[in-house]
């Protein structure tokens, strides 16, 4: 693989995805999900596979639509109540689901992303949360240990990259794409445009390219918001 | 007599002053920036990365430029867009005045519990947790009983907690309550809604506050 190049189609990125994989992926209530990416997921027919991102989606928006298809076996993430059809998996023991906070689900993925070992924090103690935690005693007081996160893939989206993998994000779109990016062994970028190395302001570079081995041109969001569907 | 999740976010409205750095939650909190007087100059943070945002623009959403709930926002002057870490990092380290969120019970002592029904509704805890341990000041809004007459602010929270000893302010459409060392504490009437009413419709014990208690005995 050029390491200057790393612009790849989707018949190279479809055979990355294996059955049993752990997949990191971006976005926020699918906002910030790669829905080409999502897309060549589910035409890669793999299955039992183990999910870790901030939410389920929403049954047609983001990971929601590969989540409808059952072949998640887990999911870690804050939250799931934007996809009812998650919930109904978790409840028939489908789908096991672990909620962690949202800010400490990020920092275990950031922790995992960083080759760091995990941290402590107050957050969740004393809650249905903590259990199966350690709980670790420093100075006479009680901290939750939070282990860090990783994964065989992580499938981002970007707004713009270079062919090296630079990233730049689009406002909002950016959520938590940049730790997602760092925490994979494996990550591949979508993006809305793909320039020269040497074209990006490299103060605007928020994931250097170090973290990123692939980069596919989106074909956009092929999905309604749900702001989309209401009042028409 | 309105709606009382209206009369409840008109009413939590007030709480914001200018400079403040506000999260909202969603569900009645949601509802304030209609009730916000327009000489208070707030910035309003977003969990998924925005500090600034202002209301729906009019034409032209964009998707990439939306709040916690996926719905299209404007950005304010002096905004600024960043990832989920520094987002959350700024909630747990103090760097937001006034949380206001959602919640489905809280205790004499300002436990909070807002995220988990267990065996009915299991959406998961998004940022509630961080929120109410971070946030310089936490306010509970919610309608003062269930829809079958059971008392909202408890002695002991029976559903699962999202963090203990957070809420300083409940803001229901009955009445107003604080929270500090000394236990909870009746601090406003709503309108049409008497003492009585709320010791009626209240499982906690409760003070009322040296205002009150002046009206009171007049």
């Amino acid at each position: 693989m050029d390491r200057f190049n790393k612009v790849a189609d989707y018949a190279i990125i479809k055979p990355l995805f294996f059955d049993g994989m752990t997949l990191l992926f971006g976005g926020f209530g699918g906002v910030g999900t790669p829905p080409t990416l999502v897309d060549c997921l589910i035409e890669s027919g793999v299955k039992d596979v183990h999910l870790i991102g901030n939410d389920a989606g929403f049954p047609w928006i983001g990971i929601g639509k590969f989540v409808c298809l059952k072949r998640a076996v887990s999911l870690i993430a804050s939250h799931i109540g934007s996809n009812p059809i998650a919930g109904e998996l978790m409840h028939d023991g489908a789908l096991k689901v672990e909620f962690s906070p949202q800010g400490i689900l990020n920092e275990r993925i950031r922790s995992g992303g960083v080759g760091l070992n995990g941290f402590l924090t107050e957050i969740g103690k004393g809650t249905l949360l903590a259990e199966n935690k350690p709980l670790v005693t420093i100075q006479g007081k009680e901290y939750l240990y939070e282990s860090p996160l990783t994964g065989d893939l992580g499938i981002v989206y970007a707004k713009k990259a270079d062919t090296f993998g630079n990233l730049v994000f689009d406002k909002t779109a950016r959520n938590n794409n940049p730790l997602i990016a760092m925490a994979a062994k494996t990550t591949i970028a979508e993006v809305e445009e793909i320039v020269d190395m040497g074209e990006l302001d490299p103060e605007e570079i928020i994931v250097p390219g170090a973290y990123i081995n692939y980069v596919v041109p989106t074909r956009g969001i092929n999905w309604k918001w749900i702001w989309e569907m209401q009042g028409k | 007599m309105g709606d009382a999740r209206q009369i409840i976010a008109n009413r939590a409205a007030q709480e914001l002053e200018t400079g403040m750095t506000v999260n909202l939650g969603i569900g009645i909190p949601s509802l304030i920036p209609n009730y916000l007087d327009p000489s208070t100059r707030v910035f309003f943070h977003s969990e998924n990365g925005l500090l600034g945002f202002g209301p729906a623009p009019r034409v032209n959403p964009d998707w990439a430029l939306s709040n916690a709930a996926g719905y299209p926002v404007s950005i304010v002057k002096g905004a600024s867009y960043f990832d989920s870490t520094t987002s959350f990092g700024m909630i747990r380290s103090g760097r937001i005045d006034l949380a206001i969120l959602g919640s489905l019970q809280v205790s004499c002592n300002g436990d909070l519990a807002n995220w988990i029904v267990p065996g009915k509704r299991v959406p998961g805890v998004g940022g509630a947790m961080e929120l109410a341990y971070g946030a310089k000041r936490l306010i509970a809004l919610m309608q003062h009983c269930e829809k079958n007459g059971q008392p909202k602010i408890v002695t002991t929270c029976t559903l699962p907690l999202t963090a203990t000893r957070c809420v300083r302010r409940i803001i229901t459409e009955m009445a107003v309550f604080d929270i500090d060392e000394n236990g909870l504490t009746l601090a406003e009437l709503m309108p049409g809604f008497t003492v009585a009413d709320i010791r009626n419709h209240t499982e906690a014990d409760f003070a009322l506050s040296d205002k009150l208690n002046a009206m009171h005995h007049d």
